[in-house]
Order: structure tokens, then sequence, then C-alpha cells
């Protein structure tokens, strides 16, 4: 890759440094903050507390007291100049299912509830989502939906809310505008939409995307009762890539008595993701994914 | 050893010095939005800076004792009242088992921090007692304190008769002035936009919590141009990106919001400066309608103010503990 020359370096007050590296959004550009980030981790300064890589910047959060803010900077730009020359970025990550009650009665009642705020008084945000990227059927939308996979661009918001930016060409990405004003009430676990990302509230809470369906399993469990929670009471990870799968109410149900149980656990395996081998050809690395998640 | 809550008055919770470290994943800071008055608070009892306190915005809570203790009451200006007694703010006092604490009318300030003696005993979750509400976790039980509550508290035998001398103590106003680093992405702000959010007068409106705190004024203008992808269509839009606390976004470019101490840690909305963080504690004192200017800052300005701030907490300790 190529030096960043649209990087911006910029203070946020004494505590943050904020490192922009694109105005847009693309999968290079987070690439790029996941690497930096993860060096920044792997040397991490004393004084710097948090690193978090957004989808296209980095913030970072750091005591002046113990390290002071040109240091930062430094480890900063270095780490920036060190990814940019590596040819090609790879990520250690995993590959894992989330199942999806598409049309589901809970988002169907809330997005009725707040119909004032959205583009569309008819119909749902399904229906939207479908018309908007000029798709024949809602049931083509949830297909495009459910596809492909997702990659973890950003974990954030609230207690640890996954921003989703999905792993097709960008002609072929999914892309609706939120609702004119945001609702004040989301039910939790909906599966969301707004830009291009997805999104997966975690808490029920405000919330301003397009409602396309529930997951039964939880993202956030601050008791851990879970053993994918054993270790720490958020799930996802920056780099984490998700294929959503389609449910009906049914197998909802299922998994729900076995999320109550405390024996529902993630069906997930480890991947490496390869960005150029992505970029050249996304649909045969896609089905390459595929076959690790479902040991095919 | 425990304290029953026996009204919690608006938004009373447990909040200590914060839980960094988690922010990368939505998890904020956290901790009391004045850190400042929640430490002198505990020092005044004779606790450790990190001690567990009791946050009130607005309206104090009526807490009755089921232990001999000692009590110290910071923060936003207000009678209090021991059994009905008058008793001093910014000073340690004993109280006997059955004591009521009660609360006149805040006078001043926003916020009212009660330390107790061995600090409230609630659960360390990733290393702090601080209530995270949105999270549904830390503090007690994870909420806003209610009417019946019984909380615990720590081992600590107090200091009572402690005080800090009026030179030390803050003076609320309802006029402040804010220091601000400007940045971020305030290139998106057109010279009129910047200028606007510099000399104008904010007034605070009643959207304040510990999330955020939100201001009226006039709108502010922004560069037009085809936004980039993935950014939203509005032009105060950007891709959701991390928020430092303390920034300013300013949505649809209206009312612009400084993010507190649980601040979302991520968004899609163009952040245009942040407030030093040495006026974080300033602003947990404002309250509804007070008028507010953004005054810019360089960095090193606000690293001096920074030092200042942490001398001045020397000077407390100094003072409280000699």
């Amino acid at each position: 890759m190529t030096a960043r020359a649209e990087t911006r370096y910029s203070w946020g007050a004494d505590e943050h440094l904020v490192v922009q590296f694109s105005e847009a959004m693309s999968l290079e550009a987070n690439f790029t903050a996941m690497a930096v980030s993860k060096i920044l981790e792997t040397d991490r300064l004393e004084g710097i507390t948090d690193i978090c890589p957004g989808n296209a910047s980095l913030l970072i959060r750091f005591n002046p007291d113990i390290t002071p803010a040109e240091d930062v900077e430094a480890a900063a730009r270095a780490a920036e100049q060190h990814v940019s020359e590596q040819p090609s970025l790879s990520l250690e990550t995993r590959i894992f299912e989330v199942p999806v009650w598409y049309d589901d009665p809970y988002t169907n009642e809330t997005g009725a509830r707040f119909r004032d705020r959205h583009q569309r008084p008819e119909g749902n945000d399904l229906e939207f989502g479908a018309i908007e990227n000029g798709m024949a059927s809602v049931q083509e939308f949830i297909d495009a939906h459910s596809g492909s996979p997702w990659i973890t661009s950003m974990v954030g918001f609230v207690s640890g809310l996954p921003f989703l930016f999905q792993m097709v060409p960008r002609e072929r990405q999914i892309e609706l505008p939120k609702y004119l004003r945001p609702r004040t009430d989301t039910p939790p676990l909906t599966v969301g939409h707004g830009g291009c990302f997805a999104a997966i509230y975690s808490v029920r809470g405000a919330g301003g995307y397009q409602m396309f369906g529930v997951t039964p399993t939880p993202i956030f469990d601050p008791e851990q009762r879970l053993a994918d929670f054993e270790d720490f009471m958020v799930f996802f990870r920056p780099g984490d890539i998700v294929k959503f799968r389609s449910i009906e109410e049914d197998e909802y149900r299922r998994i729900e008595a076995e999320v109550e149980a405390g024996t529902y656990q993630f069906r997930q395996r480890p991947v490496t993701f390869t960005l150029n081998d992505f970029l050249d050809d996304p649909d045969a690395y896609n089905r390459s994914l595929m076959e690790a998640l479902y040991d095919r | 050893m425990t304290v029953e809550i026996v009204e919690p008055g608006l938004a009373s919770n447990v909040q200590d010095q914060g839980r960094p470290g988690y922010y990368n994943v939505g998890i904020p800071p956290g901790g009391a939005a004045d850190l400042n008055a929640a430490a002198t608070a505990n020092q005044l009892v004779g606790n450790t800076v990190d001690a567990a306190v009791i946050e009130s915005p607005y309206m104090g809570p009526s807490l009755r004792f089921k232990t001999a203790t000692v009590v110290a009451v910071t923060g936003g200006t207000v009678p209090v009242f021991l059994n009905k007694e008058p008793r001093p703010q910014w000073e340690s006092f004993t109280v006997a088992v059955d004591d009521e604490l009660t609360f006149g009318f805040l006078q001043d300030g926003a916020r009212i921090y009660v330390a107790v003696a061995g600090g409230f005993d609630v659960p360390l979750v990733l290393g702090s007692r601080s209530t995270y509400a949105t999270g549904g976790f830390g503090g007690f039980k994870g909420r806003m304190l209610q009417k019946g509550d019984i909380l615990p508290l720590g081992d600590g035998e107090g200091t009572p008769g402690r005080k800090l001398p009026e030179s030390l103590r803050p003076v609320y106003s309802r006029y402040v002035e804010l220091r601000v680093v400007l940045g971020l992405y305030d290139y998106r702000l057109t010279e009129a936009g910047r200028t606007c959010l510099l000399e104008s007068e904010w007034s605070m409106t009643p959207v304040a919590d510990r999330m955020g705190f939100r201001y009226s004024g006039p709108p502010l203008e922004w560069i037009e141009r085809v936004q980039p992808f993935g950014a939203g269509s509005d032009p105060s839009n950007i891709v959701d990106a991390g928020y430092p606390v303390g920034s300013i976004q300013v949505p649809g470019g209206v009312e612009p919001i400084i993010l507190h101490r649980d601040a979302v840690s991520g968004g899609g909305y163009a952040m245009v400066g942040t407030v030093i963080s040495a006026d974080m504690n300033k602003v947990a004192q404002c309250s509804p309608g007070t008028r507010t200017k953004f005054i810019s800052v360089t960095m090193a300005e606000a690293l001096e103010a920074r030092t200042a701030d942490r001398l001045y907490r020397t000077d407390v300790t100094a003072a409280v503990t000699s």
C-alpha cells in the first residue's frame, strides 16, 4: 500500500488523539485502522488507556501525565508508516453465524409505532430496504442481506454494538438512509441498517437505523452466563466476520430456550482474512469463508 | 453497615473515579460527573479518592443510616439536614444509627455528592463501582437508586470535622466559559460556522445527563459537498467514528452536544472540538439555562490547565488531610 497522504491527526483536547485515515468508508481504510491499532496494542505506551479503531479512523485515549501527547502521536505516526509499507494486510480473526428472524413481530411493531419518523409511511423497513435497493421482493432483499458475510468494522456506540460492513463489491452493497428522526425505542438484538452499515443493537434503547429483524443470540452479557462470554461481557471484536442466517419463529424460540438454559454457543471458526486476496475475487473468497464456517 | 434510600431524588446513582480501558467496545469511562467534588467528599470522610459515592443531579436524596458513621456532602450548593438540624457542606460530620440525612432545594451548581466512611461497597465490575445504566451494570444493580434500596458500606472509621477551606471551594455560576480545543472534523464547518460556534452565547437545555449536555443557539453552517461513501446524507454526517469524551457534536447543524463521562463511544456526527479535561467538572455543575461560551484554546493551554487542576487537587489534599 502507498503512504496515506489524506490521513489527518487531530487532538480531542488533552486526553484524545483522533486519526482519520479516510473520509469515505472502504475496507482498505478499515484494515489500516485495525492494523495501526494492533501495533499500538502490542507495544502499548503506559499512558494509553483506550485504543478504539473506527470504521475509517482511530481514537486513542491517553493520560498525558503518564505519556506525553507528542509521544502518543509519534507512536501512531510510526505505526501508520509501518502499515503503509506492508504489501498486503491480513488479519487473524474468526467467522461466526448470527441467526436472524427477519420480518419479526418485535421490530415490525416498533417500526409501526415510529412510522411518523420514517421516509415511507406505508409498509415496514424491510420493504423500504428492498425498494430502495432496486430489489423485486423482500425475499430477494433478505437473500442479499444473509447471503454474503459482513466484517465488524467498529465496535462501539453503547455496550459492544458492532458496525458491520458488507463484504461485496460496492455496487452490490445495501445502502439505506437512517430514519428521518431517531426513534426513542429499539427492541434489544435488533438487526438494523444505516448508510452502508449493518448493526446489532446490544441493548434496548434509542436508534435511527432501519430495522430488519431480531437475533435470539445475545451479544452483550454483563452477567457472563454463556460460555462465549466467559472471558468478557462483550462478544464482538473489530475484524470479526459474520454470516447472517435467516431463521423462522420455531428456530428462534428453540435458540431462545438454549440461551435461557445457558447452553447456547455460537457456531464459529478461526480464519485468516487477507485483504488483497479478497479484493481480487470477493465471491470466490467468500465461498472459501463459508467452507471454513460450515466445515465443507 | 448499610444505608437505606428513603427517597432517591431524581437520578441518584453510585459513582467512583471511573472505569477506563473499555471504550473500544462502547463501555464509557464513567465516574462521577464532577470528579473533583467526589474526590474531595471522600477525602473529607477519610476515604481514598476512588471510593464510591452517591451522585445526585438537581435534587438530594433522603438517606437513613443503619450504622454510626461519618458523612460529607460536596458539589452543588444545597441546605443539608441531619434529623432536620442543619449541617455544613464541604465538612465531615458524624451520624448515629437511624439518623436521617435530607436536603433542601439546590441553590447553585447541579450535582450533589454524598460520601460515607468506607465508601458504598457495591461490587467492582471491570475494576470500578460506577453505575453504567445504559449497559445495566455497575453501581447498585446496574441502575439508578430507588426508594427502599439498601446500600452496603465498606469498612472505615471515618474522620469527622475535616473541612475544606472556603478559598478552595468551587464557585458556580449561571454563566460559564468552557475551554475547547477545536479540531477533529471542524474543517467541515464554513468560516462563518466556526465563528458562530465561538462567538455565540449558548444556553444549556434540559436535555442533559451523564451521557451528554445539549445546548441551544443559532444553527452552524457546513461546507456543502458530495458526501463520501458511507457517511450519510446530512452535511453534519461522517462515516461513524470514535467520539472523544468531552467532544462537541452538532447533529444537523443545530444544538451542539457535549459528550460527558457516560458518552456513547462513537457515531456518525461530525465533532468540531473537545472540552478540555480540566473543564469537564464545570460542565457537570451546569444546570438548564446556564449561559455558555466556548473559548478556543491550544493543546499547550489545555495541558497547562490540566496541570493547574492537578495542583488544585494537591492543595485540597493538603488542606483536608493536614
